[in-house]
């Protein structure tokens, strides 16, 4: 999968927040089989060593960071943490989060499509966290985004994929482009659902970090997006209404 | 003079940033650091003045989704 000008083979990426300890997220990350996890920037106390040592366990861990602007409600915000964290992580990648409803944490679409283009024009690589919305996902590369990351349902509640539909015809109006459904996802079958209609990959976080064994549900979520490029690959038949015998009806005998 | 340094009011002799941050403990981090809202990078620390009344933000790694 090429993410920008990184090729990566994992189709799956994986957050770094919510888990009960540290060792239990290195855990995950190793069985999830992730090539990047997404972390945030946050204030440091005063003397505090906090930050340098989450850092160093994720430097550990051999995969690329996706730095995020979670929480920002402005482009001002979202613009100034993306500059923060290109300093701080040391890419030019950027998880942009623009959010418009702190209930739903929509997406801000107007926000967002300002806050990309002002980043890409500045040498970034926008990683957007967007809805399905095919309008909006078309400037988002209009300003320069060759990624695109349409929320599954809204973050942190598992509800899988609200909008089949809509996701299905963004995949269709976008056929060049890399998409990620980012959010939502609570079970390994949404995440192989998203990705037999064609998704190139998934983001998510809490569905492992808040399991009750975040390992095994990291591998699970690894065979699920395994399972659905493999599906997406092999060209599924069309569902249909009506009953079609699959063993022949010619040669049946008559047996009165 | 005091400043405010990510959500509290601090007192400080300094007036330099890179200094700013060395007196209250934080020259060894790996951070980030905004004034008034606008990203300072490293590098234009050593010349960045702080006034009274200004708002240091000092960012670090963090988990994340």
């Amino acid at each position: 999968m090429q993410l920008y000008d990184t090729e990566v083979s994992s189709r799956l990426l994986l957050g770094t927040a919510l888990y009960p300890s540290p060792a239990i997220l290195a855990d995950a990350v190793k069985h999830s089989g992730t090539q990047i996890v997404t972390v945030s920037l946050r204030r440091e106390a005063a003397g505090g060593n906090s930050g340098q040592a989450f850092w160093s366990m994720v430097q550990e861990l051999g995969v690329r960071v996706l730095p995020n602007t979670a929480g920002c409600f402005s482009v001002k915000e979202a613009v100034t943490t993306a500059h923060m964290a290109r300093e701080v992580f040391g890419t030019n990648w950027i998880k942009l989060e623009v959010i418009g409803d702190s209930e739903t944490l929509c997406p801000d679409p107007f926000g967002l499509v300002e806050a990309a283009g002002i980043l890409a024009a500045d040498g970034f690589e926008v990683f957007p966290y967007c809805t399905e919305d095919l309008v909006t996902a078309g400037k988002l590369l209009d300003v320069g985004c060759r990624v695109l990351m349409p929320w599954g349902a809204p973050i942190g509640t598992g509800l899988g994929l609200n909008n089949t539909y809509g996701l299905r015809t963004l995949r269709a109006h976008f056929p060049e482009t890399t998409l990620i459904v980012d959010a939502g996802i609570g079970l390994p079958s949404h995440a192989a659902r998203a990705m037999e209609l064609g998704f190139d990959a998934i983001l998510l976080n809490t569905a492992v970090a808040r399991a009750g064994d975040p390992a095994g549900m990291a591998r699970a979520f690894a065979l699920a997006v395994e399972a659905g490029r493999a599906a997406y690959l092999a060209d599924p038949m069309e569902p249909r209404d009506m009953a079609s015998p699959s063993t022949p009806v010619f040669g049946k005998a008559v047996l009165r | 003079m005091k400043i405010t340094v990510n959500g509290q009011v601090r007192e400080v002799q300094a007036t330099c940033l890179t200094a700013v941050l060395d007196e209250l403990g934080f020259a060894s981090q790996h951070s980030a650091t905004a004034l008034n809202g606008e990203f300072v990078p490293r590098n234009a620390r050593a010349g960045t003045s702080l006034a009274c009344g200004d708002e240091l933000e000092v960012l670090t790694p963090r988990q994340g989704g």
